[in-house]
């Protein structure tokens, strides 16, 4: 263009389209029957007293769907905790939204799932410990829960409901992922989603105890890849990476405050599970503003949007739209800095640190849990 | 996998349904943890997977209302259902 050009009005530069979420993770109750040591919440547990009623969840509910959120998780703490779970599904149905329970599937009897389905339940994702009930019982820390998630399975397929099964991979039980998803298979899962421990709440605390050894994970990820080619047109099979072993971070929550949300108990809304372990975020409660203002607003969900908060490595990265610069609270909980690149990066400094981590919990020759929401570390 | 035959009766699988995104003015698939959009043919071929109309109906629909050649879309409807059926989107009864 020519200094001789002349121009219209200075356009403002046009503010960056903050797309709606698709997602919402509701965490209806921090209370739960089990007390797995992987168990992704937070140590301080949310207490009943102070969880958001029937009325507002319904009222979340409707300002997500009007938002843009197409599928609710109800998840926790275990959801069947809450008395009003009917309500709340048909809540959740009524607003529009795909509703999917995330359940331990303890309390989950053929009545009850009838109950759920009628109340237009979509989706079932029921979490298996082990494929062998006494490893399975340990893992909960609870005895009998394995024989019951496996009834509930029965249950919820016999009903003609979806069911997917979720599966936490740790050093406890790496061994048999494959009798897992063979057992996902048997029980007439369509889907099933294996997760190796994502360390943070209760996971990271228990990482010595839970953490594989590098030999484990390649067999692992080697096992996964035959899996999917046998089971194809079969059997949808998922998988959460193990990234302290990796090259690359997981793309977190498919960006900051870019596809979903969580609510907590109380009604904090958080860009994701852990987000409350950064510290200096201001986070804002569905009591106090509309799903809507917080998606757009809440300083907590603005402040890891997009990629301008990142520093090198990641800013000048060809993967930074790819991966996000992976977990801001991974971050956090090695580099001791939220902006950071998530040292599972093998371009972070703290890549080998990470890594050295890893190698000395999986040489810890004891499993000792300190498990979810209980006082005393036991022996496991 | 099942094979599709004239008389197959094509539905959507468990937990997957068809919805309307008012907020972003289109048709998406809705399955556990997925959301697909679904453009002009995939939709126009979705919306018949009902479980009462065969497979040999949903062919000659589509070639009635998009005036083509049945051939052509017993072909890319096969071809489309496959596809779908391999991600446990649809099945047939
Ligand atoms: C926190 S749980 C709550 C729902 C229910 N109590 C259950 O366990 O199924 C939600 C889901 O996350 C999975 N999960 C829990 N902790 C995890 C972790 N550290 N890493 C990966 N997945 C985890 C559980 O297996 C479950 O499928
Ligand atoms: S992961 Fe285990 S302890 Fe945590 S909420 Fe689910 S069942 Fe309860
Ligand atoms: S440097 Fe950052 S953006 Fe690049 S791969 Fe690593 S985490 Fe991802």
């Amino acid at each position: 263009m020519s200094a001789g050009d002349t121009l219209a009005a200075p356009q403002p530069v046009a503010a960056p389209v903050i797309r709606a979420p698709l997602g919402l993770l509701a965490e209806l109750t921090h209370r739960c029957p089990l007390a797995c040591p992987y168990c992704s919440n937070p140590l301080a547990l949310e207490d009943r007293a102070g969880e958001l009623d029937t009325a507002a969840w319904t009222r979340v509910f409707n300002e997500a769907a009007e938002l843009g959120v197409l599928q609710t998780h109800l998840s926790g703490g275990e959801p069947l905790s809450r008395r009003d779970i009917l309500a709340l599904v048909a809540a959740a149905h009524d607003a529009g939204l795909y509703t999917n329970l995330i359940t331990s599937a303890i309390g989950l009897d053929a009545a009850r799932v009838a109950a759920l389905r009628d109340a237009g339940l979509d989706h079932v994702q029921i979490s298996l410990q082990d494929t062998v009930a006494g490893s399975a019982d340990v893992i909960a820390g609870y005895d009998g829960a394995h024989a019951r998630k496996l009834a509930a399975a029965a249950a919820v397929r016999d009903a003609g409901l979806a069911l997917t099964v979720n599966a936490v991979i740790h050093r406890a039980n790496i061994e048999r992922l494959e009798a897992m998803v063979d057992m996902a298979a048997a029980l007439g899962a369509g889907r099933v989603e294996v997760a190796h421990a994502q360390y943070y709440g209760w996971a990271l605390r228990n990482r010595a105890a839970l953490m594989p050894t590098r030999a484990q994970v390649e067999v692992a990820t080697a096992t996964l890849a035959r899996l999917r080619e046998s089971y194809d047109g079969r059997l949808v099979i998922d998988a959460v990476v193990p990234d302290y072993y990796a090259r690359y971070p997981k793309p977190c929550m498919g960006g900051w405050a870019s596809r979903s949300l969580n609510i907590t108990p109380s009604g904090r809304a958080l860009p994701c599970h852990a987000a409350e372990t950064i510290p200096g975020l201001e986070f804002w409660n569905v009591r106090d503003h509309s799903v809507r203002d917080i998606w757009l607003h809440a300083p907590s969900f603005n402040a890891f949007r997009g990629t301008d908060w990142m520093a090198e490595p990641c800013r000048s990265c060809a993967r930074r739209d790819v991966d996000f610069g992976g977990c801001r609270c991974q971050a956090l909980a090695i580099a001791g800095d939220a902006t950071a690149t998530d040292p599972a990066c093998a371009l972070s400094p703290l890549h080998d640190h990470l890594l050295a981590l890893a190698e000395a919990d999986a040489q810890t020759a004891e499993i000792r849990y300190a498990y979810r929401g209980r006082r005393e570390p036991a022996a496991g | 996998m099942t094979d599709i035959t004239a008389e197959s009766r094509p539905r959507l699988a468990p937990g997957v349904r068809l919805h309307f995104d008012r907020a972003r003015d289109a048709w998406v698939l809705l399955a556990p943890e997925r959301v697909l959009e679904t453009e002009g043919p995939v939709q126009a071929v979705l919306s018949r997977c009902d479980g009462v109309r065969r497979f040999a109906d949903i062919v000659a629909e589509l070639a009635r209302d998009f005036a083509a050649d049945p051939a052509v879309i017993e072909t890319d409807v096969r071809e489309m259902l496959a596809d779908l059926m391999g991600k446990r989107l649809v099945v047939i009864a």
